[in-house]
C-alpha cells in the first residue's frame, strides 16, 4: 500500500497540474472537414475499451488501480462496474509478475490489455515484453500467437524528474515481434487502440498523459463501433508542399503549430502523423519527402538511435536524389529529464524549434542566437 | 505450521467469496477430502493432517529427519510403475544420447540435461491430461517428452531441423508444443513462472467468465524451475498473486542444490524452499525428488486441488543433477562425494527395485522396455539427421502472427506482399 499510496501521489496531483498547464487546443490546426461532435483522448480510449470488451469476452484489463480507483489517469472509469472484477483486475504492484501473467494468458487464449500506470514502469516488466512476448511466435513458429496490448501514457510528464518522464518508442520499436503505436487526436485514440486489441500480435500502445484531458472533433464514421485505424498507416494531418514535418503522439500537435507558424512566413509544411512507429509507414514519408524535398523529424525521445534516425535512413535509401537539403533532426535533449520546469522546457523539442529546423531546411536565414 | 495455516485463512477468506464461485459451474465433488483444503479452510492451528500432508523427507537439510517416516511408498499398479519406468528411461536415454550428439557438433549453443532429476518430470507430467500447461526453463527437453512431445519432434529440434517441434526457430532452451500445451521452455532465471501463472489465470477466467471449462474441472498448469529461481522477485510475485486469486498451478521447485556453481546453501537465507508457500498462503510441500512414487503422491494432491479450484500448491521436490549445468560446464564446484551420494540413489534404479521387489514386472519385462528406449531415440536420431534444414523462406515467417506487421514498404505495398519475402530474400 505504501507503494500504491506513493505512486499516486507522484500521478494524482500532477495530472490536475498539467491539464491547468495545457495551452488551448489550436483547433483551427487540423483540417478536419466534418466534425460533428468533440471528444477527448480519455473518452475515446475508454470507449474503446469498453466497446472492445463488450465485443469478445476474452479481452480483459489488468494493471494496477484499473478497477476500484478507475485507472490512475481514469482511463478505465466505469469498466469494473459493467464487465465486473473478474475482467477488470486490479494487481498488486508486481509489473514483472502481471506483465507476464498477461503473457501467459496471450498464450493461452485470452487476449489482455496490460495497463502500466506509465510505460516508465514496463522497464520492470521488459524481460516479458521482448522475451516472452515479442519473440514467441518465432521461437515456437508459429504455433504461439501473443494478442496482447501493453498500454498506457508514455513520454515526457511534468516536474516529475528523470524516471517517470521518458519516451519508449524507440526501445520498443526496436524489436521485432512487436507493434508500437502512438496515437495523437481522438480519432488516433480510438481507433489504434481498437485495432490493436484485435489484432493477433503483442502491441505497445504509447499514450501521453498531457493528451488526454485534450478534445479533438470526431466524425460519425470514429464514433461507431466498428471503427478502426488501420496498424503501420501515417496520417496527413496537413498538406504542404515546401516542407515535410514527422511526428507522433504529442508532437504531432506541436508540428501542427510550427506549421501554422510557417505558413504566416510563406512555407507551407505537410504535417506527417505517424500513428504507428512500428510498422513504420515508409511510404507515406517517402511520398511526401518526394513531394517537398524537405524533410524535418521530430520526436520527444533522446536522439541517438531514434525514430529520426530511422526515418532518415529511410529516406536516404528510397529518395536521396530528392532530397535538396540536409535531413533535420528534432529530439529531445540527450540528458535523463531534469526537474526544474525552465531546465525540462529545454529538454524537450517545443514549437520555435521546429519552426527553426523548417526554416533551415528551406535556406531561410535563422538569427544566430536561435540556432543554439 | 501453526502460523502458516493461520495466516492462510485469515487472507483466503475475503478472496474466496469476491472470486465469483458461486456463479461459475461446479466443481468436481470431493473438494473436502483434500487435508490442504480442509486444514486452509478451517485455520485450525493444530490440524495433524497438515503435518501429514507436508512429507518432508530431505536427507540433506538438517531437522527434517523426524518427517521421513511420514512419506510411505503409495500403492501403484503395474501398468502405472511401467509407464513411469518407461517415461524416466526415455528421459535418461534421451538426454545421454543429447551429450553424444552435441559432443558430435549434431548441437549447439547451449545445453542443459536432465538426467538424475527424471523422477520429477515424470512423477508431475505423466498424470496431467493433454489439455493441462506446462512451462518449463531452459532445462526442458523431458519435460517435453513427459509431455508427450514426439521424441523424434524434439531431437529434430536440437539438430536445428525443419521437422522439429518448433521447425528449428527455438531450439534446446525452448520447447514449445501447442498440441500438447506446452508452453515453452524459458532460457532467464524466473521468466517461465509468471508465464505459467498466466496459463493458470486463463483456465480460471475460461471456466469462470467464458464458461468453458471441462467436466473434471479447470485446466491445471504446472511450472517448473529450480533452486536458484526462488531467490528471484518473480517467484514471489508469482506466489502473491496465484494464491491471491486461487489459480490452478502448482509450483514445483526443481531443487537440486546447485544454481550453476552457486550452491543453494551458500545463496539462499532459508534454503527450505517449501516454507514460502505457507508464507502466502498456500501449501508448501518437500518431498524426496529421487523417488518418483514419493514426487508422483504428492503431484496427485497438489494437481486435484488445482483442478477442484482451490489454487496453488508450492513443491520442493529434493533432487540432483547428475551432469554438469550445461554441457559447457566443467562441474569443478560440487564435491565427488555428493554426486556419489546421490548418484546411489538414482530414482531409475529405485523404481526398478521397487518394482521387482513389488513383483509388478519382471527383470526382463524391464529389459524390454530399455531395449525400446534405446531404439526410440536410435530412431529419432536419425530422424533428426536425415531431416532437412530449416529452408530460407523460414527465416521471415513468424515473426508476427499477422505478416503485415512488416509494415508497408516505400513502394506503397504490404512489405510481405513481396515475392521475396515468401523467399527469406526480402529486406525487412
Amino acid at each position: 500500500m505504501l507503494g500504491a499510496a506513493r505512486r499516486q501521489l507522484g500521478s494524482g496531483p500532477m495530472l490536475g497540474q498539467v491539464l491547468r498547464r495545457l495551452r488551448p487546443a489550436a483547433a483551427a490546426a487540423r483540417g478536419y472537414s466534418a466534425a460533428v461532435k468533440e471528444m477527448n483522448v480519455r473518452d475515446a480510449l475508454n470507449s474503446a475499451l469498453d466497446e472492445e470488451m463488450s465485443a469478445d469476452p476474452s479481452v480483459f484489463l489488468m494493471g494496477e488501480e484499473v478497477g476500484e480507483y478507475q485507472g490512475a489517469y481514469k482511463i478505465s472509469k466505469g469498466l469494473l462496474d459493467k464487465y465486473g472484477p473478474d475482467r477488470v483486475l486490479d494487481t498488486p504492484i508486481t509489473e514483472a509478475g502481471f506483465t507476464g501473467i498477461g503473457v501467459g494468458a496471450a498464450y493461452h487464449g485470452l487476449r489482455p490489455i496490460v495497463e502500466f500506470m506509465t510505460f516508465n514502469f514496463s522497464m520492470q516488466a521488459i524481460d516479458h515484453i521482448i522475451n516472452s512476448a515479442a519473440k514467441s511466435n518465432y521461437m515456437s513458429a508459429g504455433q504461439i500467437s501473443v494478442p496482447i496490448v501493453f498500454r498506457g501514457p508514455n513520454g515526457a510528464a511534468a516536474g516529475v524528474g528523470a524516471q517517470h518522464s521518458q519516451c519508449y518508442a524507440a526501445w520498443y520499436a526496436h524489436v521485432p515481434g512487436l507493434k508500437v503505436l502512438t496515437p495523437y487526436s481522438a480519432e488516433d485514440a480510438r481507433g489504434l487502440l481498437k485495432a490493436a486489441i484485435r489484432d493477433p500480435d503483442p502491441v505497445i500502445f504509447l499514450e501521453n498523459e498531457l493528451l488526454y484531458g485534450e478534445s479533438f472533433p470526431v466524425s460519425a464514421e470514429v464514433l461507431d463501433s466498428s471503427f478502426c485505424v488501420p496498424i503501420g498507416k501515417a496520417k496527413i494531418e496537413r498538406e504542404g508542399k515546401d516542407v515535410t514535418i514527422t511526428a507522433y503522439s504529442k508532437m504531432v500537435g506541436y508540428a501542427l503549430q510550427a506549421a501554422e507558424v510557417l505558413s504566416k512566413e510563406g512555407i507551407s509544411a505537410e504535417v506527417i502523423n505517424l500513428r504507428s512507429i512500428r510498422p513504420l509507414d515508409r511510404d507515406a514519408i517517402n511520398a511526401s519527402v518526394r513531394k517537398t524535398n524537405r524533410l524535418v523529424t521530430v520526436e520527444e525521445g533522446f536522439p541517438q538511435h531514434g525514430i529520426g534516425a530511422e526515418i532518415c535512413m529511410s529516406v536516404v535509401e528510397e529518395s536521396f536524389e530528392y532530397l535538396d537539403a540536409p535531413v533535420e533532426r528534432i529530439a529531445g535533449a540527450d540528458v535523463p529529464m531534469p526537474y526544474a520546469a525552465n531546465l525540462e522546457r529545454m529538454a524537450v523539442p517545443q514549437v520555435d524549434d521546429i519552426v527553426r529546423a523548417a526554416k533551415r531546411a528551406c535556406y531561410r536565414a535563422v538569427p544566430v542566437a536561435a540556432t543554439a | 505450521m501453526a502460523a502458516a495455516s493461520f495466516t492462510a485463512a485469515k487472507f483466503l477468506a475475503p478472496v474466496a467469496a469476491r472470486s465469483g464461485g458461486e456463479r461459475a459451474p461446479p466443481l468436481p465433488a470431493g473438494a473436502s477430502s483434500s487435508s490442504f483444503a480442509r486444514t486452509l479452510r478451517r485455520g485450525g492451528a493444530h490440524h495433524p493432517r497438515l503435518r501429514t500432508a507436508l512429507a518432508v523427507s530431505s536427507d540433506v537439510l538438517a531437522g527434517n529427519k523426524a518427517a521421513h517416516a511420514a512419506a510411505s511408498n503409495p500403492a501403484v499398479t503395474r501398468e502405472e510403475a511401467l509407464e513411469l519406468y518407461e517415461d524416466m528411461v526415455l528421459g535418461r536415454v534421451f538426454e545421454d544420447m543429447c551429450a553424444q550428439m552435441y559432443y558430435r557438433g549434431k548441437m549447439f549453443g547451449f545445453v542443459h540435461l536432465y538426467n538424475g532429476q527424471e523422477a520429477v518430470s515424470t512423477g508431475f507430467i505423466k498424470l496431467l491430461n493433454q489439455a493441462d500447461c506446462v512451462v518449463s526453463t531452459y532445462r526442458d527437453h523431458v519435460h517435453a517428452l513427459s509431455k508427450g512431445v514426439p521424441p523424434r519432434s524434439v531431437m529434430a529440434e536440437l539438430f536445428g531441423k525443419a521437422t522439429g517441434c518448433c521447425r528449428g526457430q527455438g531450439g534446446s532452451m525452448h520447447m514449445f508444443s501447442a498440441p500438447h500445451n506446452l508452453l515453452g521452455g524459458f532460457a532467464f532465471i524466473g521468466e517461465g513462472i509468471p508465464v505459467a501463472t498466466g496459463a493458470a489465470f486463463a483456465a480460471k477466467y475460461r471456466h469462470e467468465v467464458l464458461k468453458e471449462s471441462g467436466p473434471d474441472g479447470l485446466d491445471v498448469t504446472v511450472a517448473f524451475f529450480g533452486d536458484g529461481t526462488c531467490n528471484n522477485g518473480q517467484f514471489f510475485e508469482c506466489l502473491n498473486m496465484a494464491q491471491l486469486w486461487k489459480l490452478p498451478i502448482v509450483f514445483v521447485v526443481e531443487n537440486n542444490l546447485w544454481a550453476i556453481g552457486m550452491s543453494h546453501l551458500r545463496a539462499t537465507s532459508d534454503p527450505e524452499i517449501w516454507k514460502k508457500g505457507p508464507a502466502f498462503g498456500m501449501p508448501g510441500v518437500h518431498v524426496d525428488g529421487m523417488d518418483v512414487l514419493k514426487v508422483r503422491e504428492v503431484a496427485k494432491e497438489a494437481i486435484e486441488r488445482a483442478r477442484r479450484g482451490e489454487g496453488p500448491t508450492l513443491v520442493e521436490c529434493e533432487t540432483y543433477r547428475f551432469r554438469g549445468h550445461s554441457l559447457a560446464d566443467p562441474d569443478e564446484l560440487r564435491k565427488p562425494d555428493e554426486k556419489s551420494h546421490y548418484a546411489a540413489r538414482d530414482s531409475i534404479t529405485a523404481l526398478k527395485k521397487y518394482i521387482i521387489e513389488e513383483n509388478l514386472a519382471t527383470e526382463s519385462e524391464l529389459k524390454s522396455i530399455e531395449k525400446k528406449i534405446d531404439d526410440i531415440v536410435e530412431e529419432a536420431v536419425e530422424f533428426a539427421d536425415a531431416s532437412p534444414h530449416p529452408p530460407r523462406s523460414q527465416l521471415l515467417e513468424n515473426v508476427f502472427a499477422d505478416p503485415k506487421g512488416f509494415g508497408i514498404g516505400p513502394d506503397g505495398k504490404y512489405r510481405c506482399e513481396d515475392p521475396k519475402f515468401t523467399q527469406g530474400t526480402a529486406q525487412v
